[in-house]
């Protein structure tokens, strides 16, 4: 199952060379990129492990993809995805988050019913990569 | 090769067209001397005009290799020109942004084990785009100690010099001769360095000019005697040691002008606006060159 999360997300994959035209773009109104991965890409996890700190003054979209790239050979199988942070207003808001790498096979999630009192049925989406311990998942 | 390249390209028409013939120009004039340096500049940007003008009539090429250095005394301005080969690339398309990062050992090497690295990837993201400049680039090398962690930094700087040509262009500068036992020393370098540009001294008449330039910038001048003044002001200095080109005269000239305020100030009547405007000979004179003679 394709995961679907964060911009671009229906399109096919972006090339390195979109991918860079997007974080210039991102760089160009000012905002500050960052590099985040994770083996657990339950829609409600939203804190991914950080890729190094944001990294701000940069003028040029190579050194984001500098980092993109060495997140990717550190972690070759995990969802690897670029966020752009607009600081100006004082307060960390995201601007733009996109997935620059998932894994070859994504098993995605199932549908779990667990009965509680009085036989009420409660739903819950869980991750079919968090059936094995992290560092097997994937 | 590719069907719809044209016939032909004019040269002078592509240098014209990204304005670099302007930036040539603006340094003929607004820098005095450095001819060599000049000639060099022009050779560089028709070099790489010529193999723009190969790419668009489809012949094949590897870009070309843009990393430097610049060897010279302190003050013949090795900076000043760097600042102007970063504005030339960019104008020729062969630097995205045509920044200037300028850095010394300090900013590439770390205190201990396992922080050189990250210091030197943060400095090279941030140069990405444009020019890295290493001022005093032998002290990265310090052959007395084997535990130094500057080898560590260098190999980091000849990975990216060698793998991201078109992300960024390094310029290594510093004295003539310690540059050339760093390069003995690091071959890695040598061989990925192609363009050596070597800063002469200035003549006596030069730094005259160029003391007039400063001078002029900041509104000020001198009388016929003040020039005589600084024109033995600049023979003597010459011939003291920790002589440094452009950037002793910037520094004499920042000193009479602490001497000609304290002149004024110590006056009981009203200056003019030409008294104000004027560095005199006295102001000169006062220097610690001329008594030590």
């Amino acid at each position: 199952m394709r995961l679907t999360q964060g911009t671009f997300s229906f399109l096919p994959d972006l090339t390195d060379a979109e991918i860079a035209a997007q974080v210039a773009y991102a760089l160009s109104r000012g905002w500050a990129c960052s590099v985040e991965h994770t083996d657990d890409p339950h829609p409600r996890n939203t804190y991914w492990t950080m890729w190094g700190p944001p990294m701000f003054d940069l003028p040029d979209a190579a050194g984001v993809m500098l980092e993109v790239n060495a997140c990717r050979k550190a972690f070759p199988r995990h969802y690897v995805k670029v966020n752009a942070f607009d600081n100006s207003k004082g307060v960390e808001s995201i601007q733009l988050s996109f997935i620059v790498q998932r894994p070859a096979e994504e098993p995605g999630f199932g549908l779990a019913r667990s009965e509680d009192a009085g036989r009420t049925l409660r739903y819950r989406v869980h991750s079919y990569a968090t059936d094995r311990p992290e560092g097997q998942r994937y | 090769m590719k069907n719809d390249a044209p016939a032909t390209v004019d040269l002078a028409a592509l240098l014209a067209e990204a304005n670099v013939t302007d930036v040539l120009d603006r340094l003929d004039r607004e820098l005095v001397g450095l001819a060599p340096v000049k000639q060099r500049l022009r050779e560089i940007a028709a070099f790489l005009a010529v193999s723009k003008a190969r790419g668009a009539l489809g012949l094949a090429g590897t870009p070309p290799s843009l990393h430097m250095s610049f060897t010279g005394n302190p003050g013949t301005g090795k900076t000043t020109v760097a600042v102007r080969m970063a504005e030339i690339l960019h104008r020729l398309g062969y630097l995205r942004k045509g920044h200037l990062v300028a850095v010394t050992r300090d900013d590439l090497v770390g205190q201990y084990i396992g922080h050189t690295a990250p210091k030197t990837k943060e400095v090279l993201k941030r140069a990405m785009g444009g020019v890295l400049f290493i001022d005093e680039a032998y002290y990265l090398y310090r052959p007395e100690n084997e535990r130094d962690y500057g080898q560590e930094a260098i190999e980091i700087l000849l990975q990216v010099m060698e793998n991201q040509r078109d992300d960024l262009v390094v310029i290594l500068a510093g004295y003539r001769d310690r540059m050339e036992t760093f390069f003995q020393a690091n071959p890695g370098f040598k061989s990925r360095v192609a363009h050596h540009i070597d800063f002469p001294d200035y003549a006596d008449d030069e730094l005259f000019a160029i003391a007039r330039t400063m001078l002029a910038q900041g509104d000020y001048r001198l009388d016929e005697e003040g020039e005589a003044a600084l024109r033995e002001y600049i023979a003597r200095r010459k011939a003291q040691p920790h002589f440094a080109n452009a950037r002793s005269i910037r520094n004499a000239l920042d000193r009479a002008r602490l001497r000609q305020a304290s002149r004024l100030f110590a006056r009981a009547t009203p200056v003019t606006r030409d008294e104000l405007a004027t560095i005199a000979a006295a102001d000169l004179r006062a220097s610690r060159v001329f008594q030590e003679a």
